[in-house]
């Protein structure tokens, strides 16, 4: 801010700030898609080469119907919602693509075919997509301002409880595996949970945009922590209490811990005290322990993560309720080594139940090798920076605490899949977002990605020019001569 | 399939990969955008004309209507640094809440050692008068030379007295 001006007036620069006209970015994003649409197609003539020997005969109509999905979704976002983020779009394209080339190499095993269900799994899956697309579309369309959701903000509460609660209705729940989490409804599975995430996401960012003052300001410091009053103790207590029930009747720790984290996370953002995590996680770690010392489905999940040999051996030994799946998923990683054995070249398919769905980490574990799956990790992480950098430029608060549980319940599940099959934490029934097989999962994250969208178009629209200030333009001055 | 070419190609798609990433990665080292700084010195002299013709300007207010009803004449309409390191930024007053701070998301980013990263906002309240707040800042903010403990009304051409950092409303 230097003036050039070296006469001996007073040096008088001025300088005026404002908001840069923020370009749309949207011939950005058509760019990306592209190259997001390009780089499948190559895998899938890549798995149709090692594995057949050919270029695999579907390999055009898959990549029109991969491009026709990614072009229809780029049109609406190009009409709907001119100023959205580049990158949200082509990073789910592209992990919905690299997870449907996944699918349909583990379809072409053998050893999976002679299992239920297998061998037809990659076209239903672009079914799926096809289905997340256009409900991507929908809310694109018709949701032209996410405020509108604060309005629902305790319907949200009482739908996200029924949808928790359906898997638990007799008749309609079914047991899958020891996890009661999906319902069937003619002939379909659906997670409930999946969608319970994004309802969920909507109650806790209007409830918390209307009560983080009194969360943040009413507390007595305590050994450097802030002491919440016992009174505001109570959602976060109440929520606690729910998730417990869902791993105590659903058995499914990672639900469980999806839910908790992500009202820990918003609770965190919209009261900026540090103590809301340490309470979560003191919370968290202690019913963990509770309900682990009684459930025994939960107890032989973290059996199986400390010792998973010992799992393997008893499995091997033809004992029932024991399984090899996380032994054989640690061996895959262990096989693809840094660049992978190549897509089609692993052996993945050893895993058997829940290849294709919980356990897809490991095929690109040892596919493509660490390199691939740090690749993998990083779009991840840059859907969830693109999700956060939404909530800092959202200009109001439901809209920041939104996009924060949005993109923080996203990570979760990433890090709660990740870390189960990779052998960090206990493995728990949940599927990795967009690559998994699995129609809920994948409809619901298509969801979740247009209703960021939709923020993030609110958040970079440039502001309305200013109305003109009468004051400060020229006026006209009649001189008496 | 030869041997080679399977290794090529598995290489290739790592490339191929990474370099989706990376793209993704300028994609958003080109999308950071923050204020943009229009620097008016060098146009100073083609500025004059317009400050000696606002100071001219009071006998022709009487022919304006009162802008906007709420907003009387004396409404100010734009923020001032007057001392401090930003010296001469001005900031236009339209509606929007002002925040002040080290913190790089504020609408001023105060570069001043006695400055809070949140130190304090402006804002205007419901009939329009600028209400100037400390938010806990750890030096205080003075409205002339009182240090201040509530949303106080901000005067016309006040000194508000962050750090080393003044500003004022003007007109």
């Amino acid at each position: 801010m230097s003036s050039t001006n070296t006469s001996n007036t007073p040096t008088h620069h001025t300088s005026t700030i404002g908001s840069i006209g923020t370009p749309s970015r949207r011939n950005t994003e058509l760019a990306l898609l592209v190259f997001a649409v390009l780089i499948p197609v190559f895998a899938y003539a890549n798995v149709g080469l090692a594995i057949n020997e050919e270029v695999p005969s579907g390999l055009l109509s898959y990549g029109l119907g991969l491009g026709l999905l990614a072009g229809v979704a780029h049109l609406v976002v190009r009409k709907f919602a001119p100023y959205a983020d580049p990158l949200l779009l082509p990073l789910a394209t592209l992990l919905n693509g690299l997870g449907l080339v996944a699918i349909w190499r583990l379809d072409q095993s053998k050893l999976l075919q002679s299992i239920e269900q297998a061998g037809t799994a990659a076209p239903r899956q672009l079914l799926y997509t096809a289905m997340g697309i256009a409900l991507f579309i929908v809310v694109l369309i018709f949701l032209k301002d996410h405020r509108v959701l604060q309005r629902y903000t305790y319907i949200s509460m009482v739908g996200a409880v029924f949808l928790l609660l359906l898997p638990l209705v007799p008749g309609l729940g079914q047991n899958i595996y020891g996890a009661k989490i999906w319902i069937s409804v003619a002939g379909f599975s659906i997670q409930p949970g999946e969608f319970a995430k994004i309802v969920l996401a909507i109650f806790f960012a209007g409830y918390l945009m209307v009560k983080r003052d009194a969360l943040a300001l009413a507390s007595r410091r305590f050994l450097g922590l802030y002491l919440p009053r016992g009174r505001d103790l109570g959602p976060i207590l109440v929520v606690w209490f729910i998730s417990i029930l869902i791993l105590v009747f659903e058995t499914d720790l990672g639900t469980s811990l999806l839910f908790f984290g992500m009202f820990v996370i918003m609770l965190y953002v919209a009261t900026e005290r540090t103590s809301w995590i340490v309470f979560g996680l003191l919370m968290s770690a202690g019913g963990a322990v509770g309900v682990a010392s009684f459930e025994s489905h939960v107890q032989q999940r973290v059996q199986a993560w400390l010792d998973p040999m010992k799992e393997y051996t008893l499995s091997r030994a033809g004992q029932v309720g024991h399984s090899e799946q996380a032994m054989q998923a640690l061996w895959a990683f262990g096989s693809g080594g840094t660049l992978g054995t190549g897509w089609g070249q692993g052996h993945s398919e050893l895993i058997r139940f829940a290849a294709n769905s919980d356990f897809i980490l490991a095929t690109f574990g040892e596919e493509l090798g660490l390199a691939g799956i740090m690749a993998l990790l990083l779009l991840y992480g840059l859907i969830v920076e693109r999700g956060v950098r939404t909530a800092l430029a959202a200009r109001d608060p439901f809209g920041k605490l939104l996009a924060i549980g949005l993109s923080g319940a996203f990570a979760l599940q990433v890090f709660v899949v990740a870390g189960g099959v990779m052998g960090l934490i206990p493995l728990t029934g949940m599927t990795m977002p967009f690559l998994a097989y699995g129609g809920s999962s994948v409809i619901a994250n298509w969801a979740l990605i247009g209703i960021l969208i939709r923020i993030s178009d609110t958040a970079r629209r440039p502001a309305p020019a200013p109305a003109s200030n009468p004051d400060a333009e020229m006026t006209q001055v009649v001189r008496p001569s | 399939m030869s041997e080679l070419t399977l290794t090529v190609m598995r290489l290739g798609f790592l490339a191929v990969l990474w370099l989706f990433v990376i793209v993704a990665v300028q994609v958003i080292r080109s999308d950071l955008f923050g204020t943009r700084v229009t620097q008016r010195g060098a146009r100073r002299e083609s500025a004059r004309p317009q400050t000696d013709r606002r100071q001219q300007a009071p006998p022709q207010q009487r022919q304006q209507p009162a802008a906007g009803g709420r907003r009387g004449r004396n409404a100010p309409s734009k923020l001032v640094v007057s001392e401090g390191t930003l010296t001469g930024t001005t900031v236009a007053l339209q509606g929007q809440t002002i925040s002040l701070g080290r913190a790089h998301d504020s609408t001023i980013v105060l570069d001043d050692d006695y400055a809070s990263s949140r130190h304090a906002r402006i804002y205007p309240d419901r009939d329009g008068q600028w209400i100037v707040e400390d938010l806990g800042s750890t030096n205080g903010t003075y409205l002339d030379r009182t240090r201040l403990t509530t949303p106080t009304p901000i005067p016309l051409g006040a000194p508000i007295r962050i750090g080393k950092t003044v500003i004022e409303l003007r007109k």
